[in-house]
C-alpha cells in the first residue's frame, strides 16, 4: 500500500516539477514550486528525515516561494520580451539531449549504489553521549560538524549584506519593504493579532525540542519571521531602517558568539570549535541562544530585500 | 522497489528537469526557480543515499541529513541573493534581458547620449 503512495507521490513531484519548469506565466509556476516543495516534505518523512522535512517545508518551500512569488508578481511587465527571446529549437533538442544524459548517468548510479551503504551511523551513535543533546542530527550539526553551521550562520549574514548592499544610494539606511497601511477591520489585521502568538510559542517550542527531538533553531527562526513579517504585512509594525546599530549588533550576535566558543575550545580543549568535556551540552546552548534572535531577523529581512525608501517614511 | 530507489530516480529526473529549464527558460526569474528545482534534486538523490545509510537504530544516516539542513539555508541564501540582484537590474533598467545583443544594443544607446 506504501508503495503505490510513495509512486503517487514521485509522480506527482515530476508532474509539478515539469509544470515549474514550462509553465507559460511565471506566478504560476512559482505557485506549482510551493506545491512541490510541501509534497518534497512528505517525500523527506518517507525518507525518515524528520528535521530535513521541517526545513524543506519552512525554508525550501515556504521561504523561497514567498521570495520567488514577490518577485515573479513585480517582473510580470519583462515576461512577454523574455518569451520572445526563446532558443532556437535546436539549442533546446541539444539542451533536453543533456539533461537526459544528465539524468540517466544518476539514474544508473543509483541502482548501482554499493551493498551494504556506507554509514556513519554507528560513529554518531556511539559518540553522542559525549555532546548530551538527543537529536542525533543537532549532535552532528552543532558538535560534529560545528564548523558547518558557523560558516552557514556566516554565508546567511553575507547573503543579507549583499541584498542590502543592492539598495539604490537615496535609502541606504533607510527600512526595506513596502510601507503597509494597516486595516483595523480587514482580515489580515485580524489574523496578524491572532496568528503571532500561537506561531511564536510554536516556534520556541519547535527550536526548545531540538536539542533532543527533531526540530531546531533554524526550523524555529523560520517560524518567527514568518510571525514577524506577517505582522509587517499587515501594518502593525514597520520593518527597521537597516542603519541602526542595535540592529546591526544582534545580526552578527550570533556568529561573534559562536567564534567566541569555538575560541574557547581552542584553548580550553586544543582545537578550535571543540569543547570542552562536561560543558558541551551548555555550549551548544549557548550557540543556539545567541543564532536563535541572530536567525530569525536574517531570515527576515533577507525577505524584505533591499531598502527602498528613507527613514522617516 | 525501496523508497531510496525510488526517490533517488525521481531525484535523478528532477535534476534533468531543471537542467533543462535553467538552459531553455530565457526569463532570469525562471533560470532562478529552475536552478531551485534543480538544487531539490540534488538535496534529494543525497537523502535517498542517506536513507540507505539507515543503521543503529537510526532511520537514515546523521551526517548527511544534517549537511542537507546547511544545503537547504546556503540554497535559500543564494536564491535570495540572485533575486535581489534581478530586481535591482529590473529597476535601473526596466528590463531583466540576459542577451548580450541587447545588452550590448542598450550599452551602444547610452554611449551615444
Amino acid at each position: 500500500m506504501i508503495e503505490i503512495l510513495n509512486f503517487g507521490l514521485a509522480a506527482l513531484i515530476l508532474g509539478l516539477a515539469v509544470w515549474a519548469v514550462v509553465a507559460r506565466e511565471a506566478p504560476a509556476a512559482v505557485v506549482g514550486f510551493i506545491v512541490y516543495g510541501l509534497l518534497l516534505t512528505l517525500v523527506w518523512l518517507q525518507l525518515q528525515g524528520i528535521d530535513v522535512a521541517l526545513t524543506e517545508a519552512a525554508i525550501g518551500g515556504g521561504l523561497t516561494g514567498v521570495l520567488l512569488i514577490n518577485a515573479a508578481v513585480r517582473l510580470r511587465s519583462t515576461e512577454s520580451t523574455a518569451r520572445a527571446q526563446r532558443p532556437s529549437a535546436s539549442t533546446r533538442w541539444l539542451a533536453a539531449a543533456l539533461s537526459a544524459t544528465v539524468t540517466g548517468a544518476l539514474a544508473i548510479c543509483v541502482l548501482a549504489l554499493p551493498e551494504p551503504a556506507p554509514t556513519l551511523a554507528p560513529e554518531v551513535l556511539a559518540n553522542i553521549a559525549v555532546t548530551e543533546v538527543g537529536n542525533p542530527i543537532t549532535a552532528v550539526l552543532l558538535a560534529f560538524r560545528a564548523m558547518d553551521t558557523l560558516l552557514e550562520a556566516i554565508v546567511l549574514l553575507f547573503a543579507l549584506i549583499g541584498v542590502w548592499s543592492l539598495a539604490p544610494d537615496r535609502a541606504w539606511g533607510g527600512r526595506p519593504g513596502l510601507l503597509q497601511q494597516a486595516d483595523p477591520n480587514g482580515m489580515l489585521d485580524y489574523v496578524a493579532r491572532v496568528l503571532p502568538p500561537i506561531g511564536i510559542v510554536a516556534g520556541i517550542y519547535i527550536f526548545w525540542i531540538g536539542a533532543d527531538y527533531p526540530g531546531g533553531k533554524f526550523q524555529g527562526a523560520t517560524l518567527l519571521a514568518a510571525m514577524w513579517l506577517l505582522v509587517m504585512m499587515a501594518g502593525l509594525a514597520d520593518a527597521p531602517p537597516i542603519s541602526r546599530s542595535w540592529l546591526r549588533w544582534l545580526l552578527v550576535a550570533g556568529p561573534l558568539a559562536f567564534i567566541a566558543v569555538g575560541v574557547v575550545g581552542a584553548v580550553t580543549a586544543g582545537a578550535f570549535l571543540s569543547y570542552p568535556h562536561g560543558f558541551a551540552k551548555t555550549l551548544i546552548l549557548v550557540i543556539e541562544f545567541a543564532l536563535m534572535p541572530t536567525l530569525t531577523l536574517i531570515l527576515g529581512l533577507i525577505l524584505l530585500g533591499a531598502p527602498l525608501r528613507g527613514e522617516a517614511a | 522497489m525501496t523508497a531510496g530507489t525510488l526517490f533517488g530516480l525521481c531525484a535523478a529526473a528532477l535534476i534533468g528537469l531543471g537542467l533543462f529549464g535553467l538552459i531553455v527558460n530565457p526569463h532570469p526569474l525562471r533560470k532562478i526557480l529552475s536552478f531551485n528545482v534543480f538544487g531539490s534534486g540534488v538535496f534529494l538523490l543525497f537523502g535517498a543515499i542517506a536513507h540507505r545509510g539507515a543503521a543503529a537504530g537510526m532511520g537514515g544516516d546523521p551526517v548527511p541529513q544534517a549537511l542537507l539542513i546547511t544545503g537547504i539555508v546556503v540554497a535559500f541564501s543564494a536564491t535570495a541573493l540572485a533575486v535581489a540582484l534581478l530586481l535591482r537590474l529590473f529597476d535601473q533598467t526596466g528590463s531583466v534581458t540576459l542577451s548580450s545583443d541587447v545588452a550590448a544594443k542598450a550599452g551602444n544607446d547610452t554611449g551615444a547620449h
